[in-house]
């Protein structure tokens, strides 16, 4: 992988495949879902994907987020805490503490919409040192802290959870131990230009907006009309899974006999060349009954296409919506998003799962 | 010829239609009159991929089959009038007289056996709004550059093997170039993005720039 690679993403364009449009959209898009609804977004909304975690977010109005996938730690610094020993949370107007965990819109924040500021995408870690002032409204001074009062504070905070970011708040997500794709949401949603009913970046065909950059400012959407934030916690991601079960066909056929065990044996390995079209393995070559070229055909995301090497490649959102390469098998439904948070060099293996003709 | 419809996944069903018209002709039924839960429907040169995620697929199988009898059955009728669109084209590209040369013409009587058919998007690929244009004449048959260009301009008018195309957006590219189109073939601001859609028939007037 070429680094930490950041992404806006939605749940992508679905309905224009017949006009060479992939998908695109959360790769793993139930983490995303999930974000989205621990901030009372709906749960298309458009957040930020990570690879590799490695963020700095610099907020520059108040807002809730939250953070999904793979697990990354977590860290809020603020501006610094009030004279009176409670948390510098920046709760405008509420005169209320943070207790971390709240329920219920957060009135008073005055404003139709924010933004939110990436800052470093650093391959490894947190940024630890104080980010350049940006000349942008918000921080400490919106919060009525007293000048030279007491300096930054950081403290950890959980993915998997509501956190509410006050202005000039730094979200910080560090590198993920497992997993590849870690999601935040921010309430409102991201409000970037919508390109054919999406916001999504399209990796492949360049719809979209470009990846992050340290200091793209990121609009967020108004708050006003959304429902009360219900959830205070979400059970952590599982870890990408070791087995993923497939459905033989469409172009199974197209193999000699003993291909689909073969690629039942496993296991293969993740190739670095993975990215949001495929992830791309090694392991067992699988052999062809037919030589000839396949009459380019419609693909679906799960599919496991074979090219000419013999090896599979998985495809994922940003996957191309025709290719004349057989595809031997299609992943269940269930486990895409799982095969979306398989990291290079990770080992997976493959078993038949439910369907017509499926040995269990 | 049996006609097979293959499983793709949980959520999608691969029709073998056997050709191009009987492909155009099942899109658009389905296009029409959509069946319940259908979200994805992607004609290729001999097949059309429908997509229903959480949908009864064997509800949609014999859906699916009845229709594909209906497709093939050419002579009842379902011939469809796709749309026609003229494409006006400057043809000064940088391929035009290596594609004289191999196909043993001069460059007018290139331009003039790319004018005089009329085309069918068959299908769409390789970048949004990229068509495929099948029918074009054999003689403009010229294999694919050996080395393809880094960069193509949006608009170029290509051929490649059997096909001609209109690239849709700057992209790598290694068709052979005869030419520019005056009208912009994808605009994703325009509803829909792409003026040539699977069964557009298509033909290209020669322009002067």
């Amino acid at each position: 992988m070429p680094g930490p690679y950041a992404t806006v993403q939605d749940l992508g364009r679905p309905g224009y495949g017949h006009l060479g449009v992939p998908r695109s959209g959360a790769a793993d898009a139930p983490s995303l879902r999930l974000a989205n609804r621990l901030v009372g977004n709906p749960e298309g909304a458009a957040g930020i994907e990570l690879t590799f975690g490695g963020a700095c977010l610099r907020f520059t109005s108040g807002a809730w987020a939250a953070v999904t996938g793979a697990p990354c730690p977590v860290e809020l610094r603020t501006a610094g805490p009030p004279a009176t020993g409670l948390p510098a949370t920046g709760l405008p107007d509420t005169g209320l503490p943070d207790t971390g965990l709240r329920t219920g819109e957060l009135p008073g924040t005055g404003l139709p919409s924010t933004e939110l500021r990436t800052g470093e995408l650093p391959s490894t870690g947190f940024r630890t040192g104080e980010l350049p002032s940006t000349g942008l409204p918000g921080g400490a001074g919106r919060e009525g802290l007293p000048p030279g009062g007491p300096g930054p504070r950081t403290r950890a905070v959980g993915p998997y959870a509501p956190v509410w970011v006050p202005a000039g708040g730094e979200l910080r997500v560090g590198t993920p131990p497992v997993g590849l794709r870690t999601y935040v949401a921010v309430r409102g949603g991201l409000d970037t230009p919508l390109v054919m009913g999406s916001r999504s970046t399209d990796s492949l065909s360049g719809l979209g907006p470009p990846p992050l950059r340290p200091g793209t400012v990121l609009p967020v959407g108004p708050t006003g009309a959304l429902s009360a934030i219900n959830v205070d916690a979400a059970p952590p991601t599982a870890a990408p899974p070791e087995v993923l079960r497939i459905l033989p066909g469409p172009r199974d056929d197209w193999f000699v006999p003993g291909a689909l065990a073969a690629l039942c044996a496993g296991p293969y390995r993740v190739s670095q060349d993975s990215n949001r079209v495929g992830v791309r393995l090694e392991g067992a070559r699988l052999e062809r009954v037919h030589d000839g070229e396949l009459p380019s055909e419609g693909m679906v995301a799960g599919a496991l296409q074979v090219p000419p090497d013999g090896l599979p490649i998985v495809f994922l959102a940003d996957h191309p919506p025709t290719g004349g390469y057989p595809v031997i098998a299609v992943l269940v439904s269930a486990d895409l998003a799982g095969a979306a948070q398989l990291r290079p060099g990770d080992r997976v293996r493959f078993r038949l799962g439910r369907g017509p003709g499926a040995s269990l | 010829m049996t006609s097979r419809i293959r499983r793709a996944g949980e959520d999608s069903l691969l029709v073998e239609t056997g050709s191009l018209e009987a492909s155009h002709r099942l899109d658009a039924l389905l296009r029409a009159d959509r069946p319940a839960g259908v979200v994805e429907i992607v004609p290729g040169p001999e097949t059309v991929l429908v997509t229903a995620p959480g949908a009864d697929l064997s509800g949609l199988r014999s859906l699916l089959s009845h229709l594909l009898d209906t497709a093939r059955d050419a002579g009842a009728g379902a011939s469809m009038a796709g749309r026609s669109v003229t494409v006006p084209v400057v043809y000064d590209g940088a391929d035009l007289a290596d594609v004289a040369a191999l196909s043993g013409l001069s460059a007018e009587e290139v331009v003039e056996r790319h004018t005089r058919r009329e085309l069918v998007v068959g299908w769409l690929g390789f970048a949004p709004g990229f068509a495929y244009l099948t029918g074009l004449d054999p003689a403009l048959h010229v294999p694919r550059l050996p080395t393809p260009r880094t960069a193509v301009p949006a608009g170029a008018v290509a051929v490649a093997g059997p096909y001609s195309a209109v690239y849709p957006s700057a992209s790598p590219g290694g068709w052979r170039l005869l030419g520019r189109s005056l009208m912009a073939v994808w605009d994703v601001t325009a509803d829909p993005p792409a003026v040539l859609t699977p069964g557009t028939r298509v033909r290209f007037r020669a322009v002067a720039g």
